[in-house]
C-alpha cells in the first residue's frame, strides 16, 4: 500500500486502499466494511449460517438493519396479509434482537428503505466501505464511499468477520459536462449513461461520475445516479466528496461530532480523485443535449430520448441483440419505429431507492399541484422512509399528491420490487421512478417504463407517455 | 462449500443476452428464509402457464412446452449455454440456489454479471466464459446434436466437446482452488482474525 501512496490516485483507489486489511498472493484482497446495512429478504439464510457455526457478528456497532422489501406500504393498523411475509419480518426482528443489531422495523420512527435512511441517518459518509445484500447498494457511493451490493454468503461473511474477500475493480470515469436542460434531471442522465453503455457496459468496473454537471447536482441528485450503477453493470458508482457532501452528512443523527468531525471531514477533503490519476476507461456526455429519457423495453439499458423513435430490430445485425429486441418489443407489445408519446399509461409509481427521496417528492408534488391524475391512472406515491413521510406531511406534499388523486402510503420498496403487495396487474403499463423494467419486475406480466419523477407525473395527469417540457410554465420553477 | 472437479453432462440452450436474477427466480419467491427447494420455481415465469404465487403453489403446474426448461430434449441437463451478462440484476443469492437446486453445476455464457458470478462460485455452480467464437461452436452443436455431451475439468480449466475439440476457460486461481478443494470461505477469512485486529487498532475502527 505504501507504495502506492507517491502516484496520482482516483478516488476509487484511496478509498480501497485505505481498507486493505491484507493482500495474499493471487488471492482477493481482504477488504475491511465500515458499515453494513441488512435487509429482511437477504440476511435470513445468513443468520442461520452463524447460529449454525456458533458465531457471533463480530461488530454489531457497524451493522444496521430495516425491514423495506417485503413490508408492506399499506398503513400500519392493518395487519400483515402475507404469512410469508410475516413470517420473514419476524425472523429479523428475532435475528436482530439475538445478534444485538439495531434495527429500524415496521412502525419505527426511522424506518425506510435501507438506500435512503443510510444516508437520512449520516450512516453513510465520505471515504467508507458500506455493503449490503443489495445491489442499489451503489446509491451510497454519491458521498464517496466504496459501497456495493452482495449476496448472502457474502453477507454471513462480514457479519462474521466485517471483512470480504475483493479483486480490485477496474475504473471507469463518467465525465458529464455542459447544463441540463429544463425538465431534464438526474434520472435523465443515468438513463443514458445506461442506454449509452449497456447494462453489461459497466461489468468489472466501479464508476466515478464527474464533470460539472455531476458538480451542479444536489447530493439527492446523486444518489439517483450512483444507485442505478448496477444497471450498467458496475457494482459501485462513486461521486467525489465536495461541500455539498459535507454540508448533507452534517449534524445527522450519526455524523461524527465535534473534534472527530474536523478530523473527519480532514480526511473526506483529500478523497477527490488526484491530477493526473488515470482511469482505466472513460466516457464522456454532454448535459445539455440529453432529453428526458425513458425505456422502451425489458432492461434498463433499452432507453430513448422521450421524442426518439423505439428503435426496429430489423436494423439490428447481431442475431442475439435483435433476438432480444423482438423479445422485449413483444413482452411490451410496443411497435417499433415510433416515439412512445401517447402510449397509454395505467399506473404511475413515484417511489423507490431511485427516486423517493424529499427533493424528488418535492419536485413531483410542484408540477402536480392542482392538476388531476388522469382517470384511467392509479398513481402510488411511496416516500422512501418514515423521516421523508413526515418531512413531506409537515410540508403538506402530502396533500397535494391525494388532492391531485394520487395514493400516499408508507415507507417501502412497494412496487419497484412487486414482493409486498404493490404490483401491477398483468398487461398493464407503468411509468416508474424506479430502477428495473425487467419482464415481470413490477408483477407478473406487468410492463415498466422507467423514467424521471417529472416524466411520472406528466404521464399520470395526462393518462399517457408524455413530454414534461410540454407541461413545464413559468410558475414551475424547474432546474 | 460445495465442491466442483470434473463434469460429463448435456447442455441446454437457454440463447437469451442479459437474463436477469428476476427471470431466473422472481422477487415474490424471497420470503423464504431458508435456501432449499427453489429448483422448482427456476425461470418460473416463462417455465409455467399458471401465475404461482409461492414456491409450494409450483407443485402440479403447468408447464410450457415452448420454453427449453420444458423440452424432454434437453432433460437431465447439467449444463446451461446462455446469452451474454448471464445473471445481471439483483444480487439475490436466490438466484444461484434456484440454478443448483434444479440440477445445473455450470453456466455457460460470453460474460457474467459480477454479483451474480461471485454468488455462484460460493454455491458450486461454475460460470465459464467462453469467447464468441466457441459460444457459436457450442450453439452449433447443441442444434445438430442436441444430446451431446460436455466435459467440464476444472483442474485444467477445460471445456471438451463430444469430438475431442478442447478449450482453454479462465478462472483465477482462488476461485478454482475453493471449488476444488471445497474450501469454506468464511473459514479461511476467520483465519486472519488477529491481521483484522490489529487493522480495526491502527486505524481506530
Amino acid at each position: 500500500m505504501a507504495a502506492a501512496l507517491n502516484k496520482p490516485r482516483t478516488l476509487f483507489e484511496k478509498v480501497w486502499d485505505q481498507h486493505v486489511v491484507l493482500q495474499e498472493p493471487e488471492s482477493p484482497a481482504v477488504l475491511y466494511i465500515d458499515l453494513h446495512l441488512v435487509h429482511e429478504v437477504t440476511s435470513p439464510q445468513a443468520f442461520t449460517g452463524l447460529r449454525q457455526r456458533g458465531l457471533k457478528v463480530r461488530r454489531p456497532d457497524r451493522t444496521v438493519a430495516t425491514m423495506d422489501h417485503s413490508t408492506p406500504t399499506t398503513p400500519l393498523s392493518v395487519p400483515i396479509a402475507d404469512a410469508l411475509a410475516a413470517a420473514q419480518l419476524d425472523f429479523m426482528k428475532k435475528n436482530a434482537e439475538e445478534f444485538g443489531i439495531r434495527l429500524y422495523e415496521r412502525g419505527s420512527a426511522q424506518q425506510g428503505i435501507v438506500h435512503v435512511i443510510g444516508p437520512e441517518l449520516g450512516l453513510t459518509q465520505p471515504g467508507m466501505t458500506i455493503v449490503c445484500g443489495d445491489s442499489h447498494t451503489s446509491t451510497h457511493g454519491a458521498f464517496g464511499a466504496l459501497a456495493f451490493g452482495i449476496g448472502t454468503s457474502e453477507v454471513e461473511h462480514v457479519l462474521a468477520s466485517q471483512c470480504l474477500l475483493q479483486y480490485k475493480p477496474k475504473t471507469m470515469a463518467i465525465t458529464v459536462y455542459g447544463r441540463l436542460g429544463p425538465g431534464v434531471s438526474a434520472k435523465d442522465i443515468i438513463l443514458a449513461v445506461i442506454a449509452k453503455i449497456g447494462v453489461g457496459g459497466g461489468t468489472g468496473y466501479v464508476f466515478e461520475y464527474r464533470g460539472e454537471a455531476i458538480r451542479a447536482l444536489s447530493m439527492e441528485e446523486r444518489m439517483t445516479i450512483c444507485n442505478m450503477s448496477i444497471e450498467g453493470g458496475a457494482r459501485a458508482g462513486m461521486v467525489a466528496p465536495d461541500d455539498k457532501t459535507f454540508e448533507y452528512v452534517a449534524g445527522r443523527e450519526y455524523a461524527p461530532k465535534g473534534a472527530a468531525w474536523d478530523k473527519a471531514l480532514a480526511y473526506w477533503k483529500t478523497l477527490p480523485t488526484d491530477e493526473g490519476a488515470t482511469y482505466d476507461a472513460e466516457i464522456v456526455i454532454d448535459a445539455s443535449s440529453l432529453e428526458p429519457m425513458i425505456t422502451y423495453g425489458t432492461n434498463p439499458g433499452m432507453g430513448i430520448s422521450i421524442t426518439s423513435p423505439v428503435p426496429d430490430p430489423a436494423q439490428v445485425s447481431d442475431p442475439l441483440e435483435k433476438l432480444a429486441l423482438e423479445k422485449a418489443l413483444a413482452y411490451m407489445d410496443i411497435e417499433p419505429g415510433k416515439p412512445l408519446l401517447g402510449h397509454k399509461v395505467d399506473v404511475v409509481f413515484l417511489g423507490s431507492c431511485t427516486n423517493s427521496r424529499i427533493s424528488d417528492l418535492r419536485l413531483a408534488a410542484s408540477l402536480i399541484k392542482g392538476k388531476r391524475v388522469a382517470d384511467s391512472v392509479r398513481m402510488l406515491v411511496v416516500p422512501g422512509s418514515q423521516q421523508v413521510k413526515r418531512q413531506a406531511e409537515a410540508e403538506g406534499l402530502d396533500v397535494i399528491f391525494r388532492e391531485a388523486g394520487a395514493e400516499w402510503r408508507e415507507a417501502g420498496c412497494s412496487m419497484c420490487i412487486a414482493m409486498n403487495g404493490d404490483q401491477l396487474e398483468p398487461g398493464q403499463y407503468a411509468v416508474s421512478t424506479s430502477n428495473r423494467n425487467f419482464e415481470g419486475r413490477q408483477g407478473k406480466g406487468g410492463r415498466t417504463f422507467l423514467a424521471s419523477p417529472l416524466t411520472a407525473v406528466a404521464a399520470a395527469v395526462s393518462g399517457t407517455v408524455t413530454d414534461v417540457r410540454t407541461l413545464l410554465t413559468e410558475n414551475i420553477a424547474i432546474n | 462449500m460445495a465442491q466442483f472437479t470434473t463434469l460429463t453432462a448435456r447442455a441446454m440452450p437457454l440463447l437469451v443476452n442479459d437474463i436477469d436474477t428476476d427471470q431466473i427466480i422472481p422477487a415474490r419467491f424471497l420470503k423464504v428464509t431458508d435456501k432449499n427447494g427453489l429448483g422448482k420455481v427456476l425461470f418460473c415465469d416463462w417455465r409455467y402457464q399458471e401465475t404461482i404465487p409461492s414456491v409450494d403453489a409450483a407443485e402440479g403446474a403447468t408447464p410450457r412446452a415452448d420454453f427449453v426448461l420444458n423440452t424432454p430434449t434437453y432433460a437431465g441437463a447439467k449444463i446451461l449455454l446462455a446469452g451474454d451478462n448471464f445473471g445481471c440484476g439483483s444480487s439475490r443469492e436466490h438466484a444461484p440456489w434456484a440454478l443448483t437446486a434444479y440440477g445445473f453445476q455450470a453456466v455457460i455464457s460470453t460474460s457474467f454479471a459480477d454479483i451474480f458470478r461471485n454468488n455462484s462460485l460460493k454455491n458450486g455452480l461454475l460460470p465459464i466464459v467462453v469467447d464468441a467464437e466457441t459460444h457459436a461452436t457450442l450453439i452449433d452443436l447443441l442444434e445438430e446434436v442436441p444430446d451431446a455431451e460436455l466435459t467440464i475439468d476444472l483442474e485444467s480449466q477445460s471445456l471438451t466437446l463430444p469430438g475431442g475439440q478442447s478449450i482453454t476457460f479462465p478462472i483465477d486461481a482462488f476461485a478454482r482452488n475453493c471449488l476444488l478443494r471445497g474450501v469454506d470461505q468464511l473459514g479461511y477469512l476467520l483465519t486472519f482474525e488477529e491481521q483484522i485486529k490489529a487493522y480495526e487498532e491502527v486505524q481506530h475502527v
